[in-house]
């Protein structure tokens, strides 16, 4: 393949991979009535994907050595404490993230 | 006017997340040499933040189509399930319906998970607008990095957190929604498990398919507690 057409088709080719997963269950589904898992799904699945994406973004922490994760796990639970008591998205994430921000400078 | 308000207002945590992350491929497209448009090009058909960033070194290096192919296939496949939550909604919404599918990323769905509505809001177009900002920001992202990267020079290290905290609002939000923890500690327990026995790389997928499997297991106990069963 010449160099010019390289990396149009790698993106032609990425681009179908991703549209076919996220087309993947409206496909499936997308015409018939809903099978009653498939709703129980819809409903059961969306907080387990949420918490495995939490963790997810935290695969890269070094609990194992010093210091130990502690930045993000200070950050994180700035994150839910404003949450929790406040309930105003912004101010958790603002906050959230400008705690981790200097914590990584600082430690 | 008054949805793209509540769009905007709804999304402006993702707008300083797409914005930097797609900065920083933009940067890396242009290090590697390729143009303005193939960059943005790349953030208007793909649009999957970890995939493009993981594509360039691929590109670089020549990598056949079909290795490409495969990684798209692992970094992507959790997308194979976050249709599940929105197949009735996104079918309402006529010719909207396949740009709200090819859109659905992590942080899209994350906000269209746990949105609440105003009175007089319609729903449909501000659910549209919400994915379409969303898009906006990572190609102008894509295209600010490509073209000015290099003279831009502010340290911006961690801002990328920005993203686990959205994550993490969305699951305080749902946790207070829920009657039943039984989906939070099934993902919980099925990701530290695979984490710990797979390690940081591979464990996300194991994590998807067993807690889905859990969760099918799970589905008297769950349903009972959430009131579904006599819907």
């Amino acid at each position: 393949m010449n160099n010019a057409m390289y990396p149009i088709a790698v993106i032609g080719v990425v681009a179908a991979v991703t549209w076919a997963l996220r087309a993947f269950p409206f496909l499936l589904f997308g015409n018939r009535p809903l099978p009653k898992v498939i709703r129980y799904l819809g409903k059961a699945l969306p907080p387990a994907i949420m918490t495995i994406l939490v963790i997810y973004c935290l695969r890269d922490t070094a609990f194992s050595q010093p210091p130990y994760g502690i930045q993000e796990l200070a950050a994180c639970a700035l994150v839910v404490i404003l949450q929790v008591t406040r309930k105003n998205m912004y101010l958790s994430i603002v906050a959230g993230t400008v705690c981790y921000m200097i914590l990584i400078r600082i430690m | 006017m008054k949805e793209l308000r509540f769009a905007f207002k709804n999304t402006v945590p993702i707008f300083f997340t797409y914005l930097f992350i797609g900065i920083a491929f933009g940067i890396l497209m242009s290090d590697a040499g390729y143009s303005v448009l193939l960059t943005t090009a790349s953030s208007f058909f793909i649009y999957a933040g970890s995939m493009q960033l993981v594509m360039v070194p691929m590109m670089t290096s020549g990598a056949s189509l079909l290795s490409l192919a495969v990684m798209a296939f692992f970094v992507n496949a959790r997308h194979l399930f976050y249709g599940i939550g929105f197949i009735e909604k996104f079918r309402k919404m006529g010719w909207r319906y396949p740009y709200m599918i090819l859109t659905l990323t992590d942080e899209t769905y994350s906000v269209l998970c746990s949105v609440k509505y105003d009175e007089g809001v319609d729903e449909d177009k501000a659910a549209f607008l919400i994915s379409m900002l969303n898009h906006l920001y990572w190609i102008f992202g894509s295209f600010i990095g490509a073209c000015a990267g290099r003279f831009l020079q502010f340290d911006m290290r961690g801002i990328e957190f920005s993203a686990t905290a959205l994550f993490l609002v969305v699951v305080v939000n749902q946790w207070r929604r829920y009657r039943t923890r039984l989906p939070f500690l099934t993902a919980m327990v099925c990701a530290l498990g695979f984490y710990l026995l797979l390690g940081k790389e591979y464990f996300l997928i194991p994590t998807l398919v067993s807690c889905l499997a859990a969760l099918l297991f799970l589905r008297k106990p769950v349903e009972e507690r959430e009131g579904m069963a006599d819907e």
